[in-house]
């Protein structure tokens, strides 16, 4: 499991390097050691250059307004491809699966490291990682074939009591709704939001809950005046990387989400996600230019987890000025 | 934690001070009880998933056959056939990734470790990061757009263990840097005021010291590049029968034979499709359960 707990060995290691001898051995190895570095930011940089260099051909053959229209016809020319729909449905079935998986994971990891017996904290957050370790196809097989028909009942209910506002509006009566597949995607980045929680939850001082204990505060008090406030970076940072997994994830999304005629803003419609989308027609890169413009969805999409992700990062990292 | 919740009234003279008042007791109860809710509903899923997957697809398994025949001459409406071909293309792909990925991995985390200082280590410490939350998809994009568009090449197996190594190196990294940093600054010490160089003293002194926790790391790194379906569906087609050859040819894998019987209407590709899942998260929870064991009876003693 990454982790990302906001202290790293960079800053208190001493500067200088004490064993280099500039022996033979030693430049090789640390020339290894380096290269490979230098070969993690080549390979992002790659990723970024190769995507741009074969989106921009397909790109300058669109015939429709790549951010703002609604059409994805590759298969004629001139092409005709937009995105906003993809973006919706992408952003509309993370955000909500964040919004169910956060507040869950909180109390998931407030119960490890606060409420459960210490011999089985461990076991538990064992559990809780295989979670994780489900490949995400299972996932796709068991929301689309056996808690699909569970979630319908909610979904009708829900539709009738809130089918006014046009999020949730039932009109659509497709299978494979958005709302499962966030419901999908809730159950995959709850493991990830709570280990990294968990984590910075444990890193609490022992004194701020202790001195929260002994003015006389019960156990949610404490939890509230010292662990939420120290964690609450932590957490944060945390959501922000589960709704990056939530933003790539394709297979899983790829299996639920039934496909519809007509775009709708209702979570009880379908559609298809970025990552969807390129898997469901991967079958027909024929030619550059086709695949070009899948190429640039795929493109769109590594800048929107790029910057979730960095944010993320920044969040943890302004943490670490706080935290001693 | 050392700390406990006063439920007992402390010794005071002033009554008002000494029992909670019912609002915060309510308060606390309720947010015991929201918690241990949490829990029980984040196991569910686990639950349900394992149940659902094990009861469907528990027979075929226990059946010889799975293991040793592919699906060749099977049609879908057609029981029988195993799932030999693509149990070997899962386990061949994901090892010619670990082959690249390990070392690009472990290298990296002896350099933010051992090396890196300064704006280099902090760059690629961030990219590391960025790696670790780059969607498989686009990962797939990436090799496709290279190996497919740039070089003109087939959608061969080969481009598929590529893909995955984008997603390996993060987790080795990672798991590699926090072992890493365990080992305690006197081993290190020690080895140069015996005279031994930084280089020896890191390849014969920390890595084996750390060796428990990278072992975990490769494991946990295969198990997830394993899961993986989106680089198959972009590089790697599904093929019925047995192909041993990493660039020619399509080869089957077990998301693709998954996904190859997913939305069949017949019986026999229903339950195949669950057999298939099954024995993927058996291979995947067999690598993640002894990587765990592995990281807890050899990690770095203090």
């Amino acid at each position: 499991m990454a982790t990302i707990t906001g202290h790293s060995e960079l800053d208190s290691r001493p500067s200088g390097d004490m064993g280099k001898t500039g022996r033979l051995g030693d430049r090789i190895f640390s020339g290894l050691a380096t290269g490979s570095g230098v070969v993690v930011v080549a390979i992002i940089a790659a990723v970024a250059v190769f995507l741009v260099a074969q989106a921009i051909p397909a790109l300058t053959k669109n015939d429709a307004n790549f951010f703002t229209d609604r059409i994805w016809d590759v298969d004629t020319t001139p092409l005709k491809f937009g995105i906003p729909d993809l973006l919706w449905v992408t952003v509309i079935s993370s955000i909500f699966a964040m919004v169910i998986a956060v507040p869950i994971a909180i109390g998931v990891a407030l119960f490890l490291v606060e409420y459960a017996p210490k011999r089985l904290a461990q076991p538990f957050s064992y559990l809780v990682d295989l979670l994780a370790a489900v490949p995400s196809i299972v996932y796709g097989l068991w929301g689309f074939a056996i808690l699909q028909p569970w979630v319908k009942p909610f979904e009708d209910w829900l539709g009738s009591v809130l089918g006014w506002l046009p999020l949730f509006d039932t009109a659509a009566g497709v299978s494979g709704t958005i709302f499962v597949a966030s419901v999908v995607l809730a159950i995959m980045i709850l493991p990830i939001v709570t280990a990294i929680s968990r984590e910075v939850f444990a890193q609490t001082p022992v004194f701020h809950k202790e001195g929260a204990l002994a003015l006389g505060a019960t156990r949610w008090e404490m939890i509230r005046t010292a662990i939420l406030p120290f964690g609450a970076p932590g957490v944060i940072s945390a959501a922000m990387l589960g709704l990056g997994r939530a933003l790539g994830e394709t297979i899983a999304v790829s299996l639920i989400l039934s496909t519809v005629p007509t775009f709708s803003f209702s979570l009880f419609s379908g559609g298809e996600t970025f990552a969807s989308k390129i898997a469901n027609n991967a079958a027909e890169f024929d030619t550059p230019t086709k695949a070009g413009a899948f190429i640039a969805a795929g493109l769109v999409l590594f800048v929107l987890t790029f910057v979730v992700n960095a944010i993320a990062r920044v969040v943890i990292e302004r943490r670490k000025a706080f935290s001693e | 934690m050392t700390a406990q919740t006063p439920t007992a009234p402390a010794p005071t003279s002033r009554p008002e001070l000494d029992v909670l008042s019912g609002s915060r007791v309510l308060r606390n109860q309720i947010v015991t009880v929201a918690v241990y809710a949490s829990f029980a509903l984040a196991m569910i899923p686990l639950i349900w998933i394992m149940w659902s997957v094990v009861s469907s697809g528990w027979h075929l398994l226990a059946d010889a056959g799975w293991w040793t025949h592919s699906q060749r001459n099977i049609t879908t409406d057609k029981v029988g056939g195993g799932a030999y071909h693509a149990v070997f293309g899962t386990l061949v792909q994901a090892l010619v990734c670990a082959v690249i990925a390990v070392p690009l991995g472990v290298f990296t985390a002896v350099y933010l470790v051992e090396y890196g200082r300064g704006r280099l280590a902090r760059l690629v410490s961030f990219m590391v990061d960025i790696l670790t939350g780059i969607p498989s998809i686009v990962a797939a994009l990436f090799i496709y757009a290279l190996w497919v568009t740039t070089f003109g090449l087939q959608r061969v197996a080969i481009a598929v263990s590529l893909s995955l190594v984008l997603l390996m190196v993060p987790v080795v990294v990672r798991s590699t840097e926090e072992m890493l940093k365990l080992v305690p600054n006197e081993l290190r010490e020690a080895s140069y005021a015996l005279g031994v160089p930084k280089w020896k003293t890191i390849a014969s002194i920390v890595l084996p010291t750390a060796i428990g926790g990278i072992i975990t790391g490769i494991m946990l790194g295969l198990a997830r590049v394993m899961g993986e379906t989106a680089p198959l569906l972009i590089l790697g087609p599904y093929a019925a029968g047995i192909n041993t050859d990493l660039f020619n040819g399509p080869m089957a894998a077990l998301p693709t034979l998954i996904r190859d019987n997913f939305g069949q209407p017949d019986a026999a590709a229903v339950e195949r499709m669950w057999a298939s899942a099954l024995t993927l998260i058996l291979i995947v929870l067999l690598l993640n359960v002894t990587g765990r064991f592995v990281a807890r009876f050899s990690g770095v003693r203090k």
